[in-house]
């Protein structure tokens, strides 16, 4: 599973951030981006799916190779 | 049709202040959303109300229709100053780009996930000083006694300012907001704020310290310094947005636990529940709602909107839309899909969002640890502000 975060739509909503910490960061103006290559260890992939159920902007997108 | 009388047409009709949507909105945006999703009113202005979260939405993210130049549910019915003191209101939130985006971004900074951590500390302490004063008597107005206490001394710590005057600070605010209806209020509020914070900024040009308001005042955009009257709005802004939105939050959330017992007892027990509960007391009860203004003539679902025409943002009713949340009615505390709009949507999302979970996070842990059963005083009557605004303004409960 692979993520990525829209910079388009992201408004920073940072759901992203306080669901799953380990995939995304978060710069000083709230915008969210997805940490390394947003590759999901599979332990993660729930927490992956709530960041992308919560955020409002529809901005977190799974990337379907 | 006066602005007072009974409603007896939601559809074609409404009115924000009537005292059966402020006490309870919830059934009026579900009937709402079946019959005439976006309903109408000509009480203070030609104003619509839309009810469900995709036409909220859209409406949020289409700034070249709608303006935020005229964000106040209730306009000033007084007469306007004809050189006002705040030629550009609040910026950013009363602002399109482009001053919208370089006034937010010096906000920013000062409401980031590691600024907020900073100020958990503080609203810890806070919080537990405020229960110390009335644990002992086995009751409180949760409302006055507490939630109204805490944002107003956090955000004034955040701009430098003394929380000696936070019940000043609070009337002012409430005269803003809860009684816009009222010139006489309106004006004592705004000058209030603007008279204080001009001083504060008279006292910071030669002296700056490390707060919000001293870097408003020392910035440079593009080589310029930022007007004054762009500072002392901004600053205004801080206060006015800080203060009635996350007690409003803090004091629903309350008055939601006090009488929803399971749910008290789940938080108690399972306190992992504690952030998914947040977002889900922040969606049920969304406090703010706010307006825009159209700029020009548009068809928007079915509804021919003027320019010069107002739209009430209606994040709550949104947050409410059964076509956006499965038991949209009801209160799941640990609801796993939720992409509530409580801090609006698209670029004016509340910027101090951050620090807004944080406070109303830290309230309800402090107020759980000390005071884990409470119910309500059967004896006394809860009331509630509504408009751009709505949360419980007296919440007597008692502690068991």
């Amino acid at each position: 599973m692979r993520l990525r975060v829209d910079p388009e739509k992201c408004q920073g909503h940072a759901r992203c951030f306080a669901l799953a910490p380990e995939l995304f960061e978060v710069d000083d103006y709230g915008m969210s981006s997805v940490r390394g290559d947003g590759t999901v260890p599979v332990a993660l992939e729930q927490r992956a799916r709530l960041a992308i159920e919560n955020c409002p902007e529809f901005a977190v997108e799974e990337i379907i190779d | 049709m006066a602005r007072t009388a009974p409603v007896t047409d939601w559809s074609l009709d409404f009115d924000v202040l009537d005292p059966q949507y402020v006490a309870d909105p919830f059934g009026i945006w579900d009937e709402l959303r079946e019959k005439c999703p976006i309903a109408h009113t000509d009480r203070r202005g030609s104003t619509w109300l839309p009810t469900r979260y995709e036409d909220v939405t859209a409406i949020a993210h289409d700034i070249d229709h709608f303006s935020s130049l005229e964000v106040a549910v209730i306009p000033f019915d007084g007469e306007e100053p004809e050189d006002p003191v705040l030629p550009y209101g609040l910026p950013p939130i009363s602002a399109d780009p482009p001053l919208h985006t370089w006034t937010r971004r010096l906000l920013l900074p000062w409401f980031s996930h590691q600024r907020v951590d900073g100020y958990e500390a503080m609203t810890r302490e806070l919080c537990a000083s405020l229960i110390d004063g009335f644990i002992a008597a086995g009751r409180a107005d949760a409302a006055v006694d507490y939630a109204q206490q805490i944002p107003v001394r956090v955000i004034a710590h955040i701009l430098g300012v003394s929380d000696t005057h936070a019940d000043t600070f609070t009337l002012w605010v409430r005269d803003v907001l809860e009684f816009a209806d009222d010139p006489e209020r309106r004006v004592r509020g705004v000058e209030g704020l603007i008279n204080y914070f001009l001083a504060e900024i008279a006292n910071r040009r030669d002296q700056p310290g490390d707060d919000l308001l001293s870097m408003l005042l020392h910035s440079e955009v593009d080589g310029s310094p930022v007007e004054e009257s762009v500072v002392l709005g901004t600053a205004a802004l801080v206060l006015i947005a800080g203060v009635d939105t996350t007690w409003s939050a803090i004091g629903s959330s309350l008055w939601h636990l006090a009488t929803h017992s399971d749910d008290r007892k789940r938080l108690l027990e399972d306190p992992e529940v504690m952030p998914f509960a947040i977002e889900e007391l922040l969606r049920a009860y969304s406090p703010v709602t706010m307006a825009r203004l159209v700029t020009k003539d548009v068809e928007y679902g079915h509804c021919p909107m003027m320019a010069g025409d107002k739209i009430l943002m209606n994040f709550p009713a949104a947050n409410r839309d059964p076509e956006a949340f499965d038991d949209a009615d009801k209160v799941v505390l640990d609801r796993a899909v939720n992409r509530h709009v409580a801090f609006g949507s698209g670029i004016h999302r509340c910027a101090g969002s951050n620090l807004a979970r944080m406070e109303l996070r830290v309230a309800l842990e402090e107020w759980l640890h000390r005071v884990p059963e409470f119910h309500l005083d059967e004896s006394q009557d809860v009331t509630w502000a509504g408009g751009q605004v709505r949360g419980p303004r007296i919440l007597p409960v008692v502690f068991s």
